[in-house]
């Protein structure tokens, strides 16, 4: 008896060691990157001290800058239409029954399977034949808008995935009742379904943003002049090895990403409070 | 007030989508000066553009002529690889924009360009110049608009992808070869690959040398060691390179494509194969520069190049060429090299680069036995292949 015990306290120990030594994997290289952005030295890895100048390097280079502002325009972008195309498709794919359900549902997960650079070729291709026919009636060019059009497209597919999950989740009675009340269908959708799913939506926003703020592969192949963003900016940078400057780049993007996830916390935390039940 | 709000955040994605994509260039054409029609001798055939993928009209061979600008250019460079000063100095000469973009492969170019991607010029590497001139997506040259041309230095003249250089104009170029430090090797080491597979040599250094991670590029010095072409197919002599290279396993620390100039000028190396850009820049910032030197092993080491070419598909042709001019101008290469510290291409230039890069590059391309790593299409697998059988 004492000796299970003994066997459990140990395997709890085990399992907590586990714990840390998970986060330590997780986030020493992210402090080690922090810590050498502010290293006054060409060579990344030999401390020499303490100093803003990559800071001040990023801030005079045009071209990152530039990247930096086409990567935030295509991830808002990107972020807001795909969050409001895969929460309707997550609604279709769990509130209603329809001919060719199945099959669409299959379909709506294809660019969670499909490999980056299939899906980059297959968008260069069809943008490609797009512009084509179009340019009968307008000249059209790669550039931020092919960009976007792609971040949405693989989008959707995730944000999709993450609401349908809350919303299975969630009684369907809550609904039958706000119809009971005479409520509309929007006026359910606004009151009842949309505040319960929130968390859903806002994870799966998140995880656009994410995707859409470091994807090189979809990204190199449907940019066009003018349109570099920076994940693509500093993958090509490190064929001429790695500097500096890219740590500087990547606290920058790592702080704006914690910003983002801890206002979108803090939202959520506050709409939780005014919960439908008091309302 | 919500709803509104959301309804416009979908208006202005569809906007978005709609405007996919600079519209600001449809009003050039108007703008075109009109084009001197007499072209001399030669025009780009017709039949080398890639007909259905080419969006709308194709643009018509026009002739340029010396310093003619015909619109704003889109430039897709490698990042950090051009003084951005150079760039603003053009834009004020000739009144033009140059509109940036940046890539990170050779091989999304080509696939963008087959797409019909418009850029005006595009810096390619030399053995995706040979892949793109047999797709046809590059225009033929107009030497007449390109005076500078001849700075070019002779072994430049006649590269092995564009023989008669009617499609392509050197950029930059390096080598791979052996950094070393003079302490430990001594100070007049032999510039030779014998240094890492020899295991007399090699033994002196045993867990201090380091290899490129590159399969081309190892497979290609144990190769060339053996007097063989970095291009050899046959698959005896790959097998003899594997050999070797087992053989030497035992006295290599670790093969490297990243951090092999840190870990030579912090003393953990003392030898190390690699790229001459990052060894430049490596030895250049060490506490003590003298104590290192890069090596071109006699026996051939890689040289590669980036080259300007002008896409089939550009709508501002004559813009590309004065800029590729411009770029061949004897002071301007020197800036660039003075930026990039990759090699310079443009023999004029080298009154004006820093003395310690010409030492640097100094004699490079005297050397006969530089070799170009060429595509060896089906084949390449077993240099992967061997590679990691050789390394395991």
């Amino acid at each position: 008896m004492s000796e299970s015990t003994a066997a459990g306290r140990w395997s709890d120990r085990m399992l907590g060691a586990n714990g840390w030594l998970v986060y330590l994997f997780l986030y020493v290289p992210i402090f080690v990157l922090i810590v050498f952005s502010f290293n006054d030295n060409q060579r990344v890895a030999v401390w020499t001290e303490f100093s803003f100048r990559w800071y001040g390097e990023m801030l005079q280079n045009d071209a990152v800058l530039r990247a930096l502002r086409n990567t935030l325009i295509v991830a808002a972008v990107a972020t807001a239409a795909s969050t409001v195309l895969g929460t309707m498709a997550a609604l279709a794919m769990e509130r209603y029954r329809f001919r060719g359900q199945r099959g669409a549902d299959g379909l709506l997960y294809l660019p969670i399977i499909i490999p980056d650079v299939t899906m980059a070729v297959m968008m260069l291709l069809f943008f490609a034949q797009a512009i084509n026919i179009a340019s009968h009636v307008v000249r059209l060019n790669f550039g931020l808008g092919t960009i976007s059009l792609a971040h949405i497209a693989f989008n959707i597919a995730y944000v999709a995935v993450v609401v349908r999950a809350r919303l299975a989740q969630m009684e369907p009675q809550l609904e039958e009742a706000a119809a009971d009340l005479y409520a509309s269908r929007w006026q359910t959708f606004r009151r009842v379904t949309l505040p319960l799913i929130m968390p859903g939506v806002a994870g799966g926003a998140l995880l656009a943003l994410t995707l859409s703020l470091d994807d090189v592969v979809v990204t190199s192949f449907v940019s066009g002049p003018g349109s570099t963003t920076l994940p693509v900016y500093v993958f090509g940078l490190v064929r001429r090895g790695v500097t500096p400057l890219i740590n500087a780049v990547s606290v920058v993007m790592l702080v704006a990403s914690i910003v983002l996830v801890g206002v979108s916390l803090g939202l959520q935390r506050r709409s939780g409070k005014g919960s439908i039940l008091i309302e | 007030m919500r709803y509104t709000r959301r309804w416009s955040a979908l208006v202005m994605v569809l906007a978005l989508a709609v405007a996919a994509c600079n519209p600001a260039d449809s009003g050039v054409d108007d703008t075109e000066p009109a084009p001197v029609d007499t072209t001399p001798g030669e025009t780009t055939p017709g039949e080398t553009t890639p007909g259905e993928t080419t969006p709308g009209e194709t643009t018509p061979t026009t002739a340029c002529a010396v310093d003619q600008v015909d619109g704003d250019l889109n430039f897709a460079n490698w990042s950090e690889y051009i003084d951005p000063e150079l760039i603003a100095a053009f834009e004020g000469e000739y009144g033009v924009d140059v509109v940036e973009s940046f890539y990170e492969s050779n091989e999304a170019m080509l696939a963008q360009l087959q797409a019909g991607v418009v850029y005006d010029m595009i810096v390619p590497s030399d053995y995706m110049v040979g892949i793109m001139i047999q797709e046809g997506l590059l225009m033929e040259l107009q030497k007449e608009a390109i005076p500078n041309l001849s700075n070019l230095a002779d072994r430049f003249q006649s590269p092995p992808y564009d023989p008669e250089l009617a499609y392509s104009a050197a950029y930059q170029y390096g080598t791979t070869g052996l950094g070393v430090n003079l302490d430990v090797v001594g100070a007049e080491p032999e510039s030779s690959w014998a240094l890492v597979f020899d295991p007399a040599l090699a033994s002196a250094y045993s867990g201090q040398i380091s290899l490129l991670a590159d399969p081309r590029e190892t497979m290609g010095a144990a190769l060339m060691y053996l007097g063989y072409s970095i291009n050899d197919t046959d698959i005896a002599h790959l097998e003899e390179a594997t050999a070797l290279l087992q053989e030497a396993r035992q006295h290599i620390a670790t093969f490297d494509s990243d951090q092999y100039d840190e870990a030579l000028v912090s003393g953990e190396m003392a030898i190390s194969h690699g790229y001459s850009g990052n060894m430049i820049v490596g030895i250049g910032g060490a506490d003590n520069p003298d104590q290192f030197a890069y090596l071109v092993p006699q026996e051939g080491a890689t040289l590669w190049t980036d080259n300007m070419v002008v896409p089939t598909v550009s709508e501002h042709p004559c813009t590309a060429h004065t800029f590729i001019n411009y770029l061949l101008d004897a002071e301007n290469g020197a800036i660039l090299t003075n930026w990039n510290y990759y090699g310079s291409p443009n023999a004029a230039a080298e009154e004006f680069i820093e003395p310690e890069v010409v030492e640097f590059y100094a004699g490079t391309l005297d050397s006969d036995q530089l070799q170009v790593i060429e595509d060896t299409g089906d084949y390449e697998i077993n240099f992967n292949d061997y590679f990691a059988e050789a390394r395991s």
